[in-house]
């Protein structure tokens, strides 16, 4: 347990850029444009003489009936939210390349043979990456966001406020608590979700002798378009289209957060209730969120995603090619 | 006495070559073995059976276990330096000291430090601001630390200056090795080992061609400066090779009788280098 520790510290300290760095320059960087176009609006508006806001908004919110105080809570959320989104898709896009290189990068360097030269199994190794990317990398990002987008919701207010505006109790119809929530609940489903792709990109990783990238996206494309070609999906009375979304994108795209919506029924029907005033943080929410724990294509993912990794573990011990 | 290491039967076939040809050796525990061979005589590819980091053909047995399945535990009594600069890039001094103190069960940090304050390593260095001879300081000393029964180096020194060269061997002697250690160690540069080993191994196209100690090489073979006038009857023993300096020849006998030598010439002890090109004459012929 102890070894297990810190091999998952060690990756932390080699990808520190990638985990840490990448979520929180994306964070920073989201709220400086903010801020900026803030200051821009500010700008123009006083020097047109507009007032924004104003005592137009104090009354609309003094009159706005239930729904529509709703309807401004959803919008604080989603000024909440869109951070959070932008830093789940950097995170993406980190864990992708995290887990294309996680078994690769030591044997072309070669340093491969000092993590060798010590008493640690190859399970343990393979295991402490797949850790990296399933959890390590969504809790960091979670944090990150959560605190960036408390931020960008506390900019919001005081902004308002400098127009009168309460801005408080503005602020009470947004639902932060809710998000954290659902952010910090969404990560054990998440690292569900994503197995069969780490696993896929750590199985080309361990296996490749040269540019597992070109491999890991090369096998799963030229199979769909031969699969597409020559429509073998009609042997069993599946469409191409089956193919293409159950195998080229459960491979190499679950592991951004979020990419598990497009296969849930019952996301998209709270998505369709958006139109009566509901809140978007409920595309989100666990309850619709969890359903994905009754379907099929999650478990086939996680059982294919195990023994890709088994398959990894397999060729981090036989590859002799440093 | 108990072997570290008995290999028997040692086989190894890359696509087209043959690495390894049905080896079979045996290194005592408290020896320093030099591995030497030609490039591509089948050292590194001998050194990773041992490591169980390739497979192979045959029987080895490393401190009682078997390097293919008993690789984890094996490597807590086996320490290993490959040609430097293998530690990782990224990695810092202080991190490196904290991951081997937590993952590996016989690291003795105090010693470790000991070992680093003698260099100009600082804690937050990384191995990429370093040279390769620094490289080699940090991760000497992170071995030396580790209370390991087998060493291996494979052309641990490679790229160095003299400074560190000599640096390295002579920690290795003063500081780690002692009679319950063994250590095997390849390398090009013969002269700087030469006087430390005490055993030899030479490899040549996968096979072992001479494996003795060093006082049996001593007893063996024989180098003799001989006048030209002799050189002839020199000849006819059947000499190993021959070189000419200053107008004489030197011949190297290899089991020739020493008083038929002595009346022929002045003999030396040959040393290790002359003994290997002898040995491997023709090898890239």
């Amino acid at each position: 347990m102890k070894t297990f520790y810190w091999l998952v510290k060690r990756e932390f300290w080699e990808h520190r850029g990638g985990f840490l760095w990448a979520p929180v320059i994306t964070g920073a960087v989201f709220l400086v444009l903010n801020i900026m176009a803030i200051i821009t609006a500010e700008v123009l508006g006083a020097r047109h003489g507009i007032e924004i806001g104003g005592s137009n908004w104090q009354m609309m919110v003094a009159k706005a009936n239930e729904g529509d105080l709703a309807q401004i809570g959803a919008g604080l959320d989603i000024v909440m939210m869109s951070s959070m989104g932008l830093i789940g898709i950097v995170m993406g896009i980190v864990v992708l390349f995290y887990c294309l290189g996680s078994l690769y990068d030591d044997r072309r360097d070669r340093s491969i043979l000092f993590w060798k030269s010590l008493p640690i199994s190859n399970t343990n190794t393979v295991l402490s990456k797949v850790v990296s990317a399933t959890i390590l990398a969504p809790v960091i990002a979670v944090v990150i966001a959560v605190v960036s987008g408390l931020i960008q919701l506390v900019i919001f207010a005081l902004v308002l406020s400098l127009h009168h505006v309460n801005a408080w109790e503005l602020l009470g119809l947004a639902h932060p608590f809710r998000a954290v929530a659902t952010l910090v609940t969404s990560i054990p489903l998440y690292a569900l979700w994503a197995v069969p792709s780490v696993g896929w990109l750590m199985f080309c990783s361990a296996w490749a002798r040269t540019k597992p990238f070109l491999w890991a996206v090369a096998v799963p494309a030229v199979l769909g378009l031969l699969v597409s070609w020559f429509g073998i999906m009609g042997l069993f009375n599946l469409p191409t289209v089956w193919f293409w979304k159950n195998i080229v994108q459960r491979a190499l795209l679950s592991v951004f957060p979020g990419s598990n919506i497009v296969y849930s029924d019952s996301a998209l029907e709270a998505t369709a209730d958006l139109g009566d005033a509901h809140n978007p943080l409920s595309v989100l929410s666990p309850m619709h969120t969890y359903t994905l724990l009754a379907s099929p294509n999650l478990w086939l993912g996680v059982l294919a995603g195990a023994a890709l990794i088994a398959g990894a573990i397999w060729y981090r011990r036989v590859r002799d090619d440093s | 006495m108990n072997a570290v290491v008995t290999a028997s039967g040692l086989n190894k076939r890359y696509k087209n070559t043959v690495a390894l040809d049905h080896v079979n050796f045996r290194i005592e525990s408290g020896r320093i073995v030099g591995l030497i061979g030609p490039n591509g005589a089948g050292k590194t590819t001998a050194l990773k059976a041992i490591l169980g980091l390739t497979d192979f053909q045959g029987e080895l047995n490393v401190l009682g276990l078997d390097p293919r399945t008993q690789r984890d535990q094996l490597m807590e009594q086996v320490c290993f330096i490959a040609d430097v600069a293998v530690l990782p890039r990224w990695i810092r001094v202080r991190e490196a000291v904290d991951f081997v103190a937590n993952v590996h069960p016989r690291f003795n940090r105090a010693k470790c430090q000991a070992f680093l304050a003698r260099t100009k390593l600082t804690p937050d260095m990384r191995v990429k601001q370093m040279s390769k001879g620094m490289i080699v300081q940090l991760h000497l000393a992170l071995v030396m630390a580790i209370d390991a029964r087998l060493l291996v180096l494979d052309e641990p020194t490679l790229g160095l200056d003299i400074l560190y060269r000599k640096q390295f061997y002579q920690s290795l002697l003063e500081d780690y090795f002692d009679e319950n250690k063994t250590i095997i160690v390849t390398t090009h540069q013969v002269e700087e080992i030469e006087h430390i080993l005490t055993d030899l191994m030479f490899i040549r196209d996968g096979k072992i061609v001479l494996d003795a100690d060093m006082d049996a090489v001593g007893e063996r073979f024989a180098e003799v400066m001989v006048s030209a006038d002799k050189a002839a009857t020199a000849r006819s023993m059947k000499p190993l090779d021959e070189r000419q300096v200053f107008g004489k020849s030197i011949f190297l006998f290899d089991g020739a009788d020493r008083a038929t030598l002595e009346s022929m010439g002045e003999v030396r002890r040959p040393t290790v280098s002359d003994l290997f090109v002898a040995t491997m004459k023709g090898t890239y012929a």
